[in-house]
């Protein structure tokens, strides 16, 4: 291996680990707020809506996010929405993701025994009382293992982003490949920057699942 | 001694399945009403219609003189007066013990909370759990989190207590340190719905003894009458049934 | 809208041919996956902190390593590092058995878990030999368990196989690519249609099955 083309290689995977990691937070940002949104709706059942989002969480969780991207970046244009390849990989992620963590989160809410609600109901709370001071911080612990996993299937999900022409870290490497046949120190970049972006949350994230089991059920 | 509760004609049906039929039943302040009855007879879900966590199909339940109903700002109001604890002690266990005790008061009746945790304290050593305070529900045994759910009952100042079954769920060791809170409570004069089965306790701690037997009240009198002198040939049944000779 | 490029010749069956491959290397790496994974699912167990070790390496790397990485790594790098000139397929089957694999060990090893060592206790008793206990005892236990989780599994790799075009497999993703060029001029707006209904394809491959596996977890823990 050498070491002279890996420092020469660094800053163009730089620049790419970089732009994955924006474009991969800012999808699971998204992927958070339509999750927690569609686990609503469907845990309270709420009217139309909630169908809806059944029907939006069954889509999305049995298509690959490559093919979402192609619809998006390639297909819509057609019918007349231009989007990005930023914004696309951005919302591409966010739906896909959502999907995920809808499920998570609602098999949280759901997970939450009965006589919890009833047992705070006869001492007189609300209904929203109930919720928030008693129900909600319990799924989130409850779905903590849930959300962890779905993270991390996030971002390395964006490893598909070099299909519609991000420059991200896979797209570096092949670019590499193809012009210097640098193999080697193309793909040991490649690795070790994804190692970086995902071992610290996969670590991080089996910190929190031990934090979360022990809290609910002391083992 | 004033009448606090008074029960007219209630009835609840489950689709088909008629759980009890026209029950009526009045609580005097301070009075000690024990149910017992064969399992499935509708005891709990008679219970659990007293505090609306069931809706009754007939009838009418009053609270000192005020209709339950189910217009929800009135709920809310009758179950700070009506206390409930359940077989399953099911604490909040994302909160320590005295969190526990103090939420309700604190979020339902605004309480201050150093007054809330003050007495939340007491009650605690009233039990002996003053050490647990801090602890999670996982770390306490089932006896220790039943007398935490009572004194969390409690801790709403309610008119009535209502006791479901609380130690059916326990280990035997840990029945009697429950059933003791119970008996000090009747003692201070609470005014108390049992449903148990734990017949030598019942008889101990009940003003009045009553049977229920497929959804109606078969018998009903005071302990001495009800044990010694059973009219019923279902009751003297059922109270046979805990009765063994060699 | 692009839906008539795909009623034109051959096109339809073109695209339902490139689901096909997807499926293909899918179905070859899952019961491949099934076999060593079990038989590594088994071995966790056992008490040497070496082999311990190495599966728990193993594992994480393959929860780490994006797909995509694993097939760059192999297609490409194993022509350099070893001279062989793999293809695309075979690749991808040893990527995805690779990653299979470490996922059925630890289904099974969680399985495997989840059995109160009473059952291993009583059987012994009943003079059962180990291997009996095994067949008899555990494994119907865990199948019931393992299954939904499987069936989670093999929908997950269809759904990655989308991947493999991306080192030059003609699935159903080429595929589609090749009927839009081909038909640049006279369906400009066949980019749409066309992926739409891989879309859809996609969607009818995994969504029964998931299904199934949500009816039959249902039906097994009750």
């Amino acid at each position: 291996m050498d070491f002279e083309v890996i420092t020469s290689y660094l800053p163009r995977y730089e620049k790419a680990f970089f732009l994955t990691i924006r474009i991969g937070w800012l999808g699971i940002l998204l992927s958070f707020a339509i999750g927690i949104l569609s686990a609503f709706l469907i845990h309270f059942r709420v009217p139309i809506l909630s169908k809806i989002m059944d029907v939006y969480v069954e889509v999305f969780r049995n298509t690959p996010l490559l093919v979402q991207l192609f619809f998006i970046y390639f297909g819509l244009p057609k019918a007349g929405i231009s989007v990005s390849a930023e914004s696309c990989g951005i919302v591409g992620l966010g739906l896909l993701g959502g999907s995920y963590m809808s499920e998570a989160i609602r098999s949280g809410l759901d997970s939450i025994p009965r006589m919890q609600t009833e047992s705070a109901v006869a001492l007189g709370l609300t209904k929203p009382q109930v919720f928030f001071s008693v129900i909600f911080p319990q799924a989130l612990t409850l779905s903590a293992p849930a959300v962890i996993a779905n993270v991390i299937f996030l971002l390395k999900e964006t490893s598909v982003f070099s299909a519609i022409s991000l420059m991200d870290l896979m797209f570096t490497a092949k670019d590499l490949i193809g012009l210097y046949y640098n193999t080697t120190e193309a793909l040991f970049l490649l690795v070790v920057f994804y190692i970086v972006m995902l071992l610290p949350v996969s670590v991080l994230g089996s910190v929190i699942e031990k934090k979360a089991r022990f809290r609910m059920l002391g083992d | 001694m004033g009448e606090i509760l008074n029960i007219k004609g209630i009835s609840k049906r489950f689709d088909d399945l008629t759980v009890f039929k026209n029950i009526s039943m009045k609580v005097a302040a301070g009075e000690v009403v024990v149910i017992v009855g064969p399992s499935g007879c509708g005891k709990s879900t008679f219970l659990r219609c007293l505090n609306a966590l069931e809706a009754i199909d007939d009838g009418e339940i009053s609270l000192d003189g005020e209709t339950i109903g189910s217009d929800s700002k009135n709920l809310n109001k009758i179950r700070e007066k009506i206390g409930m604890v359940f077989q399953s002690y099911d604490l909040f266990p994302h909160k320590t013990v005295l969190q526990n005790l103090t939420l309700a008061p604190v979020k339902v009746k605004k309480a201050d909370r150093k007054e809330a945790e003050k007495e939340a304290l007491a009650l605690l050593d009233r039990v002996g759990l003053l050490s647990k305070k801090d602890n999670y529900p996982r770390q306490l045994s089932g006896g220790q989190k039943q007398r935490v759910a009572i004194i969390r009952a409690l801790m709403m100042h309610p008119e009535i207590l209502l006791l479901d079954e609380i130690t059916a769920a326990l280990d035997p060791e840990m029945v009697r340190e429950v059933l003791d809170v119970v008996l000090s409570l009747a003692k201070e004069g609470r005014t108390m719905i049992i449903v148990t089965h734990e017949m030598q306790f019942a008889r101990a701690v009940a003003d009045r003894m009553v049977f229920m037997d497929g959804g109606k009240i078969i018998e009903e009198g005071s302990p001495e009458d009800f044990f010694e002198k059973p009219k019923t040939d279902r009751l003297k049944k059922f109270l046979h049934s805990f009765t063994y000779e060699k | 809208m692009g839906f008539e490029v795909l009623l034109k010749g051959s096109n339809m069956i073109r695209l339902l041919g490139g689901l096909l491959v997807a499926l293909r290397i899918s179905l070859v790496s899952v019961c491949i996956s099934i076999i060593l994974g079990t038989v590594l699912g088994v071995a966790m167990t056992f008490k040497s902190p070496v082999v311990r070790g190495v599966l728990r390496v193993y594992l994480e790397i393959v929860r780490i390593m994006p797909q995509m990485v694993l097939l760059f790594l192999v297609y490409f790098g194993a022509t350099k590092a070893m001279g062989i000139n793999l293809s695309a397929e075979a690749a991808s089957v040893i990527v995805f058995t690779f990653w299979g694999t470490a996922e059925m060990s630890d289904l099974v090893r969680g399985a495997l878990k989840g059995i109160p060592k009473i059952q291993y206790e009583s059987s012994v008793a009943l003079g059962l030999s180990n291997v009996q206990t095994y067949a008899y005892v555990i494994v119907p236990q865990i199948i019931r368990r393992m299954i939904p989780l499987s069936i989670n599994l093999i929908t997950r790799m269809i759904k990655t196989t989308s991947l493999v075009m991306m080192i030059g497999i003609v699935e159903v993703l080429k595929v589609g690519q090749q009927i839009i060029e081909a038909n640049r001029k006279s369906s400009p707006n066949a980019a749409f249609g066309v992926f739409l209904t891989i879309f859809g394809l996609y969607f009818i491959a995994c969504w029964p099955i998931s299904r199934l596996s949500k009816h039959l977890e249902k039906k097994w823990s009750a």
